[in-house]
Parts: structure tokens; C-alpha cells; sequence
């Protein structure tokens, strides 16, 4: 079951439903993440992840700067400069944590020891395509980790608001911003859907729509085909 | 007690010289020591390209080096970092209750034109960073590496490695104009090891000859950028007689480090 092509620009009419907020879409993208994995988290929405572990699962947070096996914390306030997350936050000090130099952080990351990576994004395409490091319109950006992490970590899930300001579409056909990584997303958990990308055949296939949204809805305001091929299940 | 003292050379492209490279001959003691941090960075050239160890934040940077090196008043500095420049605009890696330094200084007084890193911007734009100002205004080059490639270039310069594969950055921006080449089936690009003629690095403790022991999540750059430059210099809380660092907990060699700057008891810089 295909749906007519989005149109790239054009987004109509009023959202059908509340979308969920950005504490939401963490706790969806959290539900995936699997005991025992290796899991790095990007700043913004990625990293409210650690604050929604289902129960029971427990995994070994990697961080870029040279941190294994912290506890992430959303908002730890003052804390230590010589115990810093990568997103310049400082994480408790707690039993089995390790710390390197950036030389084996890096081993760990390209060396495809990262299980699972959360990201933020500025555009994904119908290949699972990643831009995330630039608005063309700034012309400045910056990469920091997020290509290493795109090209070699095992899973690439996609944590995201489904539409830019001003509603423009930020799941497209092709991307127009500066890639991260060309068919690197394997999942994309918005404010108001779940999309798996096929990446071997360029189909992206919606599996979750947030409550009160359709799959036409979700499909107004993303400007690249989606698909079903089973029933579609409530995001929760 | 007899000096003595090792002479080399090091060499530094200067933008405004570009007929002739100048050369510059430093003398290096055997006794590691600084008593400054004036006298540290005193020697350092115009025209130098210098690393600046740590992430980006607090814990591992260099701050009083480079607070020196700013006073030096030295110009057309190539600045070599990870995350740089955004921690005054943000607080990214600074505790609430002090002021933020970071490397975007070298842009603010002018000192730098170009920087090559990993993370020379933050997510807004208001306020405007020191190096997005500088970069916006035509004052300043910015080379953006992926922060894996970065820190493995840097390490290929230690170790002696003139080039590397990586599949980081093939189909991106970042591949253009650089050899590809396939293993296993999957597509590789070449990149370069990149030195430079100074690295500034932070340590917790050294001895006196220049074993340097770290802590918690400061390594970062600092013990790569120490093998890469051709005179490294150290900051330190605390300078120990041979011994005082445990063996086991040497984090970077004695043979990498020139130069060791001790701060003062009870600074209250992080």
C-alpha cells in the first residue's frame, strides 16, 4: 500500500492532534534501546533518552570525550570539569565507569563497537541519509562526532520533531543540507510517527503514528513516499 | 647545576612570508621547567600552528597557557582544537559560577586566522561566537574534520604514520578532492596525519622529567596532541620528583614532553 507522493513544500491544514513533546518522543526512542548494548547519545532529544530506560535494561553510555559506562543525567547542575559528558555536562562518578583519551574513544566508535547511537537531525531521506551538522544557510557548522558515529555505529536511530519551523518537512526524498552520512538511519521516532527506513530499497515504512494522527496526516507533512506493510500501532 | 641544552628547529609557514619559510632555532633544556607560564609560551613564534589540548570545557584545557599566549601578542596563528570556542557563548563544559575561557580568544584579540577542529560553532547563534564572528567578518579560516579523523590525523603524526583510511566522511562534503579506496567492499578515504610546531597541554601531575599522570575525563586531546607537536608544553597542578606518579598511571611518556608549567597552589581556574 503506496501512497501518492508528498509534495516537498506544501504543507496544509491544521494538525489533527496534539504532538507529542520532546520528553515524549525520548521515551519512544528509549523503549528500543536493549539491555546490556553500547549506546552513545547525541545532545538535545537524544540525550532526555537516559531519563526513560524501561525497567530493567541497563546500558553502557559511551561518550566522545573519553567516558564509558556513566550515568547520564539530563541536568546534574555543578559538577566536576574533570568529569564531563560530551555534551559538556558532568555525570555522577559511579562504580565501573572508565576514561580514555580520545584516540580509543574514537577506536571504539570507527571500530563499530558503538551498538546503537541516538541522533538528532536536520533532514533524513527516503535511503536513511543523515544531515545533521549544517544549514546551508549559516554556511558554518559543526561535525563534532556525529560522522563517526553516523558511518559506524551499529544502529543509527533518528530522534527528532517531524517538521522544522514553520512546518517544513524535514523527512525528504533527497537531502539538500550537507550530509552526515549517506544510508546510515535505521529508525526515525518523531512527535508524530515511527518510521523504519528500508535502506537496501529507499522505502521508508511507517510502523507508529502518534494518538489522534493518520497516516495521511503523517504523510502531509513529510515530503518522501511512506509505506505500510502491516497495521499501523499507536505510539505509546 | 649544569643546563645543558638540546637545539633544534622548527620551521612555520607564515602566510604573510610566503616567499620564505622562516626558521626558527629553540633551545630546549634538559631541565624541563618553566618558571612562568610567561616564559612557557615566550619563545613562540608569529605565524606558529598550535594545538590546544583537552575536549572543550574546563577539565583538560590549557587555560593559563593560553592566557599567556594571548598576552604574548604574537599574530597569524593557526589554531589546532576539538570543540573550540563555544563554551563563552554557552557555559558547554564550564560550572555555572565562573566565566567561561575557550579558544575563541585567539579570534576575539585577533591573534588567529585559522583553526582547524572538530566543533567551532554552537547550536545558535545568538549571541555570535568569537570564531563564527571572525569567521563571518573574513578574518578567520575554518577547517572542519570530523572528530575521529581529527584525533586519528593527530595521532598519525606521533606515531609516524603519514596517512591513514577511513570510511568516516566518504559521501559527505569532507571526502571532496581526497583518494578513495575500497577493502572488503566497503569504501575508504584517505586522510592525512597533521602535526604542528607547538602543542599546549594540560595534565594534573608531572614529575621533573616529564611523565604526566591525568585525570578523569581531561585526557582527551592532550596525550595525542603531545606526541604531534614539535615542542610540547605542559600545564600542571602539581610538578613531583621521579616517583611521584606511579608507573602504572603514566598517561603520557616523559620523551613527549619539553616543557612543564606548574600552577600556583589554590588557582582558581579549573
Amino acid at each position: 500500500m503506496t501512497s501518492p507522493r508528498a509534495n516537498s513544500d506544501s504543507i496544509s491544514g491544521k494538525d489533527p492532534a496534539p504532538r507529542l513533546d520532546r520528553a515524549a518522543i525520548a521515551r519512544r526512542a528509549a523503549r528500543d534501546l536493549v539491555d546490556g548494548t553500547t549506546v552513545n547519545l547525541g545532545i538535545g532529544i537524544p540525550a532526555l533518552c537516559a531519563d526513560f530506560l524501561p525497567e530493567g535494561v541497563e546500558l553502557r553510555y559511551h561518550a566522545e570525550n573519553g567516558i564509558l559506562g556513566f550515568e547520564e543525567l539530563s541536568d546534574p547542575g555543578e559538577g566536576d570539569p574533570n568529569l564531563m559528558d560530551a555534551g559538556g555536562k558532568f555525570p555522577k562518578l559511579v562504580p565501573g565507569m572508565a576514561f580514555f583519551d580520545s584516540v580509543e574513544s574514537f577506536n571504539l566508535i570507527r571500530g563499530g563497537h558503538i551498538d546503537v547511537t541516538v541522533l538528532g537531525a536536520l533532514q533524513v531521506s527516503r535511503a536513511g541519509d543523515l544531515a545533521n551538522w549544517m544549514i546551508p544557510k549559516r554556511g558554518i557548522g559543526s561535525i563534532g562526532g556525529a560522522m563517526d558515529l553516523a558511518e559506524n555505529a551499529r544502529r543509527v536511530v533518528i530522534a527528532m520533531e517531524h517538521n522544522a519551523r514553520g512546518d517544513i518537512p524535514k523527512i525528504v526524498d533527497e537531502c539538500t543540507f550537507p550530509l552526515t552520512a549517506p544510508g546510515c538511519v535505521d529508525e526515525i521516532v518523531t512527535d508524530i510517527a515511527v518510521i523504519e527506513v528500508d535502506r537496501e530499497n529507499s522505502r521508508l515504512i511507517l510502523r507508529e503514528t502518534a494518538p489522534g494522527w493518520s497516516f495521511d496526516d503523517v504523510q502531509a507533512r513529510t515530503a518522501a513516499t511512506l509505506e505500510v506493510d502491516r497495521e499501523i500501532v499507536r505510539m505509546a | 647545576m649544569v643546563v645543558r641544552t638540546i637545539w633544534f628547529k622548527i620551521s612555520t609557514k607564515c602566510k604573510r612570508h610566503e616567499s620564505k619559510t622562516p626558521t626558527i632555532w629553540l633551545a630546549v633544556p634538559i631541565n624541563k621547567i618553566s618558571n612562568s607560564f610567561a616564559e612557557a609560551v615566550a619563545d613562540i613564534p608569529s605565524g606558529a600552528s598550535i594545538m590546544i589540548g583537552g575536549f572543550g570545557g574546563a577539565g583538560g584545557q590549557p587555560t593559563r597557557l593560553m592566557l599567556a599566549l594571548r598576552d604574548l601578542g604574537v599574530d597569524d596563528l593557526t589554531i589546532i582544537g576539538n570543540v573550540a570556542g563555544i563554551s563563552k557563548t554557552t557555559g558547554y563544559g564550564w560550572p555555572d559560577h565562573l566565566d567561561p575561557i575557550d579558544q575563541g580568544m585567539f579570534f576575539e584579540s585577533g591573534q588567529a586566522t585559522k583553526i582547524i577542529c572538530s566543533f567551532p560553532v554552537p547550536g545558535t547563534t545568538n549571541p555570535l561566537s568569537d570564531i563564527e564572528k571572525a569567521w563571518r567578518e573574513g578574518r578567520a579560516v575554518v577547517d572542519i574534520v570530523p572528530q575521529g579523523t581529527l584525533i586519528e590525523r593527530i595521532r598519525a603524526a606521533g606515531a609516524g604514520i603519514p596517512a591513514f583510511y577511513t570510511p568516516t566522511g566518504v559521501g559527505t562534503t569532507v571526502a571532496e578532492g581526497k583518494e578513495h579506496r575500497d577493502f572488503d567492499g566497503r569504501t575508504y578515504l584517505l586522510e592525512e596525519a597533521l602535526s604542528a610546531d607547538f602543542a599546549l597541554i594540560r595534565a594534573q601531575k608531572a614529575d621533573t622529567r616529564g611523565n604526566l599522570q591525568y585525570i578523569g575525563t581531561s585526557r582527551a586531546f592532550n596525550p595525542a596532541m603531545a606526541t604531534a607537536a614539535r615542542m610540547t608544553i605542559v600545564e600542571v597542578d602539581e610538578i613531583v620528583e621521579p616517583g611521584g606518579i606511579d608507573p602504572e598511571r603514566v598517561g603520557t611518556l616523559s620523551s613527549y614532553v619539553d616543557r612543564i608549567v606548574s600552577r600556583d597552589a589554590g588557582d582558581p581556574l579549573p
